[in-house]
């Protein structure tokens, strides 16, 4: 089966249970080490996708299980490398402008989700789709690492 | 198919309080058993709550929402609560939430328990 440019690298579909969650995390973990990103990085990468399927399963689909939810991912080479991830639901549908973290000053629990996947990706958006559900973009460029030459600074060429 | 999972949750009397250890990720799957855990835990104490996170590798914002709530219950009650040895994952969605200046976080048991 031949693919198109468009097409993802990777699709994954599950179902809206949070058993779930562990085995995604795993998934984006080793990918995204795999093409570079550091270990801090991978997390935070992870972490945005596990709070994404944690709002999914939570708020649109209400803790019911076994609905479904789609990971579709791109490799992104060029000038704007790095990941993107787009997670797609046949959940409620909510106005994007409602999705807001809380006021990280009004301390209680819940409402942390959407701040962090914000403060952890480089772009993430989020619209109602055409026929039904919600479709959530995230984005991390992996951008080139600096090099430490202060132990080597001395070693004649 | 259950959607959510039991957590392994150990619990110390120590002289001051109790010792509160949780073992694994804490997602939304284990949240609820964990947050059932440490609500038992504040009925039965009497004096400081350590919760050491020394054994849970990960944890996203529905454990933090747990923790939120007990850091509350105690404050509420006057009894302290501080969290101890969390790996670097952990602390980390603590800094992103500008929670880890609203808790008490120390690297030691002894660490946590100085006032």
């Amino acid at each position: 089966m031949n693919s198109t440019p468009n097409d993802p690298d990777i699709r994954v579909h599950l179902t809206s249970n949070p058993k779930y969650l562990a085995s995604v995390r795993g998934m984006i973990l080793s990918l995204t080490q795999t093409i570079g990103f550091d270990v801090v990085e991978s997390g935070h990468i992870a972490l945005a996708v596990d709070e994404t399927l944690t709002n999914i399963i939570r708020h649109g689909y209400g803790l019911e299980a076994g609905n479904p939810i789609n990971l579709s991912i791109w490799l992104v080479q060029g000038e704007e490398k790095g990941i993107r991830i787009v997670i797609e639901d046949e959940a409620r549908q909510i106005e994007p402008d409602d999705i807001c973290g809380r006021d990280l000053e009004d301390i209680k629990p819940g409402g942390l989700g959407v701040h962090i996947i914000k403060d952890v990706m480089d772009e993430c958006t989020f619209e109602k789709r055409d026929d039904m559900g919600m479709r959530v973009t995230l984005m991390k460029h992996l951008r080139p690492k600096k090099i430490d030459c202060t132990e080597n600074s001395n070693t004649p060429r | 198919m259950s959607s959510q999972q039991n957590i392994e949750v150990e619990t110390e009397k120590v002289p001051a309080g109790t010792v509160i250890r949780p073992k694994g990720d804490i997602d939304l799957s284990r949240a609820p058993a964990f947050r059932v855990e440490v609500a038992k835990c504040l009925e039965d104490n009497t004096g400081a709550v350590y919760i050491d996170l020394g054994l849970v590798p990960y944890m996203d914002s529905s454990g933090v929402a747990t923790l939120v709530e007990a850091l509350q219950l105690t404050n509420r009650s006057g009894v302290k609560l501080a969290l101890f040895g969390l790996q670097e994952r952990v602390r980390s969605i603590f800094e992103i939430a500008r929670l880890d200046t609203v808790f008490k976080i120390t690297e030691t048991f002894e660490q946590a328990q100085e006032d």
